[in-house]
């Protein structure tokens, strides 16, 4: 597959942040992900797109060290981190925005974003709390309200600001697009090119191809927990069998 | 009965609901950080009161020895565990001030105070500070390492827990029951009715106690990283609480609100090393009616099981554990009904 | 805040969150740490029927007291092994298999002991002539129990049965016809034509005589379709209830059941020892018999005779041993019991049978020859209507309306597909047809009937059978074990039979019918494969079979085409047309649009709840709603 001008070779091994190497993930003694590598360099987007089931999000929570490797090798910034537990990858700049969101459901917008900077320094944290307001004037209209009465949309900006307020250098995001309107869809692609702007690296997880395509430098297709194709996402927007199975209609 | 009779009765199941409600709190506190059902609770009560009541008699009590059991068993658990992912010094240092240093430095100021001619403050202060670092010993031997079981799995755990500290109480403490001295000999008159300092002084405490933990969970940063491990485990991890020491902290928290219990109701009750259990289990029936879930129901549940104790020993004193517990049954289905088990579904 | 103590990770890291998938009903998740593929390479005995080995078992119990030498008092502890063992056997089955669990055990015991008691002492009853009463107050007093706390939810029904467990065990000790705290005593032994059993040596056989009987008749139950159904139930009700399983009555047949066992242990209990007081029936010995089974290996019939052997040889040992060395050995047995219990928990959560049983290799199951074909449903009488037509379909979650105003139909021989966005409403849809979640207005007709507000196990009787989004299979059980539950409403056979094994025709021909469900989806070679062992797509496959099994007139696929390879998907549309071709209805959500517009008749699609359009693939594909909605506006 060539690579396109402009786009990060994969030879620039200085910049590679998250670096993982033939990982088989299994839940109990079913694999779910068999043999997949794929690394994030500093200021890329990667995306993984793929089938519901596909292992997808496997590979994101094990990155994030909420599962096992049965086999593979994980690194971030070069160190080992495949034993690690999450908060330790947390305190490393790894952050998850996961499928579920995962709010504190019960407490106030404040009380999450305050939560998301358990690990900064106070001072930062207070910092990063007016960038993150900045970023989602909403957040801050509705900062007393509970997390839980928020609509999908602003859901998902929550775990966004909240998962920021770590101060990640790399922001995994799985299925940020699941369930919004079309029209939040777009707000929060925007985002995603924002934050990429801003220096933060991002590994998207997403259904909605078309959208992470369009978003990603660097895509990985999976299937039946396996990485099945590889490249610069916008070759891969114009592969035939990407677009059969994952673009469909035409 | 006459209205006296009622009052009394009602007075004296507020006391004891009181201090009830102590600990259907630490119970709801630690089920909501670590899922555990801790059946124990009334052991650290009776511990507690035990503690306090030997020191008050002048005498040593077991828990210095039944503290440092524990905290060496703890070292054991992290040295294990150290060996086994590789050895961090650091994180070893610290378990081994925590689970080592401290309860020898509580020896060493316990053997000085006990006999020694303190008042009750300095007792009590030792009463906590002996008792509620078995919290996050107990916690690091028996529940850390199966944090991820089932609720069932970890409940079971949990009554095994109650069965071996039924049983070291025995060992550490004896099987004489021991009655500590009142905290104020004052009496208020209220009335017909004659409210004890004792009662005064547990109401004053439950109140603050149940004050503390508001300003807690509401106000400090700690507090809401406990919180919301209760209400999102993985949302906890993902901004990078560690829900180990969220659970040793709870345990804590419950320990200490349990040594509490026990020093409050060591002047009311003679204590022995198993009055715990059917004590825990009180409170236990008051943190069912919450759900497991709500301090304040379960505050409230608390007195009502007080006072349906207090009238069921006036009038069918025979029958008085058969009434509490049956009473647990309706509330069972009640609670089955307005919280139907949801599937996890999407 | 003082920097927290070392807390090491020694364990996965899978917290129970649901990142991952989560097994919350169950107790000890017996599946950790397989000890079969653990103990390759090492001892291996030749296979072993289980039938043989009860015989074998049998055969040197009877010959035990007959051997010279052995003492009294090791034959009255092997007594006390199989009363304990009856007990265990009933918590194996209500706990290892049901996922029940009770401390509260000890007090079925007590109904059974007390019985007996007040009617053979104060009564004059002959000790048979009990039985009967001490089952019947037994298993009454477990109907009251369960139905009030069967249906309990997760832990709330242990911690119940705490509560009843305490209670009952002050009330043996209040009552004056039961003697108070002195119990009651002078009770007649059991006797055979005048001749009084006390010799420890002849009650042995009657005691062991009950015991391998109970295991027997376990064994068969848990064989048959009512066992598959409880077994079934463990890792959730859903799956279950859409199959015709009635769940709470399942649950309440096995809490009665085990508390017969137990019952029947107290019966025994009383006449052996001939004193009942309230203290064996109190709730550390509910505990002690919890622990039995959890050691034995809750889930294992055998585990519950290894696990009781080893609890009272313990426990008589610690009473001997412990006075000597501390002068009281009373509750220390207790600190013991409750280490091992905490250990035990966490070094080997599925009990010691599982690593005795992987001595003998796997006993492999064989296929299960052909059978007569099960009974077909019959043809509907009212074949001109639409099969299924939801007709302005409300739901509401209190302010958020899930689905809005939904109508559609789907005819005899179509298939039909709902597509959108996720959270549209296509699940909650689903949910609705098949009675898991109930309308809030509107109208769900099948067969021209209203069907709105039926239970799950309702609709699947009228031929309605589902698959799931999130895969619903016990993972443990078999594939063919897991499609068999599909046709759980085509067998007959109930709990009195299927412990006699009067049910094998009928369970022959539910198997064959299994099998041939799995033959058609193309899964024959995986067919005694444990469910959870193959791929999440294949996984999907085996819902369908389920589903299948029950002979449905619609069926209503969740997503069936995820996880899928291209080939799969194929074979998946050619079964699927194969079935309509034979009048089957079909209705599917899916996100493969190519899947869904090769193969469907017509679609709806749904967004925020609302159905935004409707028709035949063609019409979808260029509907301008649709593409600005759903598939994105047109690139």
């Amino acid at each position: 597959m060539s690579v396109e001008p402009g786009i990060r070779p994969d030879a620039v091994e200085a910049t590679v942040l998250l670096d993982i190497a033939s990982a088989s993930i299994a839940y109990g003694k079913v694999r779910a992900v068999e043999g997949a590598s794929l690394r994030v360099g500093a200021g890329e987007i990667v995306t993984v797109i793929g089938a519901n089931g596909a292992g997808k999000s496997t590979l994101l929570n094990a990155a994030m060290g909420a599962l096992p490797l049965a086999a593979g090798a994980m690194t971030f910034l070069g160190r080992d981190v495949s034993r690690l537990a999450v908060e330790e990858r947390v305190a490393l700049g790894l952050s998850l925005v996961p499928e579920r969101r995962e709010l504190f459901s019960t407490m106030s917008v404040e009380d999450n974003l305050v939560l998301g900077g358990f690990r900064v320094a106070r001072a930062v944290a207070r910092d990063t709390l007016a960038e993150v307001y900045d970023r989602f004037p909403r957040l801050k209209e509705r900062r007393r309200q509970l997390a839980g009465t928020m609509s999908g949309g602003e859901r998902q900006m929550l775990a966004m600001g909240r998962a920021l307020m770590g101060r990640p250098k790399l922001l995994m995001l799985d299925e940020p697009s699941l369930g919004l309107a079309p029209r939040i869809v777009a707000d929060i692609f925007r985002i995603i090119a924002d934050l990429r702007a801003s220096g933060v690296s991002i590994l998207l997880v997403e259904q909605n191809a078309r959208a992470a395509l369009a978003a990603a430098d660097v895509a990985h297709v999976m299937e039946l927990g396996a990485v099945t194709l590889s490249g610069p996402a916008a070759v891969l927007a114009r592969d035939e069998r990407v677009i059969e199975s994952y673009l469909g209609l035409h | 009965m006459d209205s006296t009779i009622l009052l009394f009765l009602l007075q004296d199941g507020i006391t004891n609901g009181a201090v009830y409600a102590l600990l259907g709190i630490a119970i709801v506190l630690i089920f909501a950080v670590t899922r555990v059902i801790f059946i124990p609770q009334g052991e650290l009560v009776a511990f507690g009161a035990l503690t306090y009541a030997l020191l008050e008699a002048g005498r040593l009590p077991g828990t210095v020895w039944l503290t440092a059991a524990f905290g060496a068993l703890a070292f054991a658990f992290d040295l294990a565990a150290s060996l086994s992912t590789g050895i961090d010094a650091r994180k070893l240092a610290r378990s081994a001030g925590f689970n080592l240093a401290l309860p020898a430095a509580l020896l060493a100021v316990t053997h000085e105070v006990a006999g020694a001619g303190f008042g009750p403050g300095v007792h009590i202060l030792v009463t906590l500070a002996l008792v509620t670092p078995l919290g996050p010993y107990i916690y690091r031997v028996a529940f850390q390492p199966i944090a991820s079981a089932s609720i069932l799995a970890l409940l079971i755990t949990a009554v095994g827990v109650h069965l071996a500290l039924v049983g070291l109480g025995l060992v550490f403490f004896g099987a004489e029951g021991v009655r500590a001295p009142s905290l104020s000999e004052l009496t208020l008159e209220l009335g017909p009715l004659l409210v004890s300092g004792q009662s005064l002084v547990i109401y004053a405490v439950t109140l603050l106690a149940i004050g503390a933990l508001w300003f807690f969970f509401e106000r400090a940063l700690w507090g809401k990283a406990l919180k919301a491990t209760a209400v999102n485990r993985l949302g906890a991890r993902l901004v990078g609480i560690r829900t180990t020491f969220a659970g040793a902290l709870a345990f804590g928290l419950a320990a200490l609100v349990g040594a509490l219990s026990g020093i409050l109701i060591a002047p009311v009750t003679t204590i022995y090393y198993d009055t715990g259990f059917l004590i825990g289990l009180k409170g236990f029936v008051a943190a069912i009616v919450g759900a497991l879930a709500s301090y304040p129901l379960t505050a409230v549940a608390a007195l009502a099981v007080g006072i349906v104790e207090a009238f069921s020993s006036f009038v069918a004193s025979d029958l008085k554990e058969v009434i509490v517990f049956m009473l647990i049954i309706p509330v069972l289905v009640w609670r089955s009904l307005t919280q139907p088990h949801v599937e996890e579904e999407d | 805040m003082t920097p927290p103590p070392a807390a090491t990770h020694a364990q996965p890291l899978r917290s129970e969150a649901p990142m991952t998938a989560r097994s919350e009903a169950a107790l000890p998740p017996a599946a950790a740490g397989e000890p079969q593929t653990r103990n390759r390479g090492r001892l291996k005995l030749p296979p072993l029927e289980p039938r043989i080995a009860i015989a074998v078992f049998a055969a040197a119990m009877a010959a035990l007291p007959l051997i010279p030498g052995v003492p009294v008092f090791a034959i009255t502890l092997i007594g006390n092994i199989g009363l304990a063992a009856l007990v265990a056997l009933g918590l194996v089955l209500l706990t290892g298999v049901g996922g029940m669990t009770s401390f509260g055990q000890a007090a079925f015991c007590g109904f059974g002991a007390y019985t007996t008691a007040v009617l053979s002492t104060t009564y004059g009853w002959s000790p048979w002539a009990t039985l009967p009463v001490a089952l019947l107050v037994s298993g009454s007093a477990a109907v009251v129990l369960g139905l009030l706390t069967v249906r309990l939810s997760g832990h709330f029904l242990p911690l119940g049965t705490l509560a009843w467990g305490i209670s009952l065990y002050y009330l043996f000790g209040t009552l004056d016809i039961l003697g108070r705290h002195d119990g009651i005593s002078g009770i007649p032994p059991f006797s055979i034509a005048g001749h009084d059993l006390i010799d420890p040596r002849t009650v042995h056989y009657l005691i062991w005589g009950l015991v391998i009987g109970a295991a027997i008749l376990t064994m068969h139950l848990l064989d048959s379709r009512v066992g598959r159904a409880i077994r079934a139930l463990r890792r959730g009700q859903l799956a279950g209830e859409s199959f015709g399983i009635d769940a709470a009555r399942m649950k309440l047949i096995v809490f009665v059941y085990a508390a017969l066992l137990a019952g029947l242990s107290g019966w025994l209990y009383a006449h052996v020892t001939r004193t009942v007081t309230q203290t064996p029936f109190g709730i550390n010995a509910g505990i002690e018999y919890l622990f039995m089974a959890v050691l034995g290996g809750a889930g294992q019939i055998f585990g519950a005779v290894v696990g009781a052997g080893l609890v009272t040889v313990l426990k008589e040992a610690l009473q001997r041993v412990l006075p000597q060395v501390f002068g009281h050995g009373v509750q220390l047995e207790a600190v013991v019991f409750g280490i091992l219990l905490v250990g035990l928990l966490q070094v080997a959560r599925e009990g010691v049978w599982p690593h005795i049983a992987a001595l003998w290799p796997a006993r492999g199951r064989p296929v299960p020859p052909d059978a007569p074909a099960l009974a077909r449903r019959s043809a509907s009488a009212a074949p001109a209507e639409k099969l299924l037509a939801l007709d302005g379909a409300v739901k509401k979650y209190g302010g958020l309306t899930a689905v809005n105003a939904v109508s559609f139909a789907v005819g005899r021989g179509e298939i039909v597909a709902l597509i959108g966005p996720n959270g549209a409403g296509k699940s909650t849809t689903f949910n609705l047809i098949t009675g898991v979640t109930r309308l809030t207005t509107g109208a769900v007709r099948f067969e021209g009937m209203d069907i709105a507000g039926a239970p799950p196990q309702e609709i699947a009787r009228l031929g309605i059978a589902r698959t799931f989004q999130h895969v619903k299979l016990n993972p443990e059980m078999s594939v063919l074990e897991n499609v068999a539950l599909g046709a759980h409403l085509r067998g007959h056979a109930g709990v009195l039979s299927s412990m006699l094994r009067l049910d094998r025709r009928d369970e022959a021909r539910l198997l064959a019918e299994a099998r041939r469900q799995i033959e058609r989806v193309g899964l024959a070679e995986h067919m005694l494969k444990p469910a959870g062992s193959l791929a999440l797509g294949q996984q999907r496959v085996v819902e369908i079979a389920r589903a299948l099994a029950l002979d449905p007139v619609l069926l209503l696929l969740d997503e069936p085409a995820a996880g899928l390879r291209h080939k799969e998907k194929e074979a998946l549309a050619a079964l699927l047309r194969s079935l309509r071709a034979q009048g089957m209805s079909v209705l599917l959500v899916e996100h493969d649009m190519g899947f869904v517009m090769g193969l469907t008749d017509h679609i709806v699609v749904l967004d925020f709840g609302t159905k935004i359009a409707e028709g035949p693939p063609a019409a979808i594909k260029t509907n301008p709603q649709v593409l600005e909605a759903y598939l994105g506006g047109v690139a």
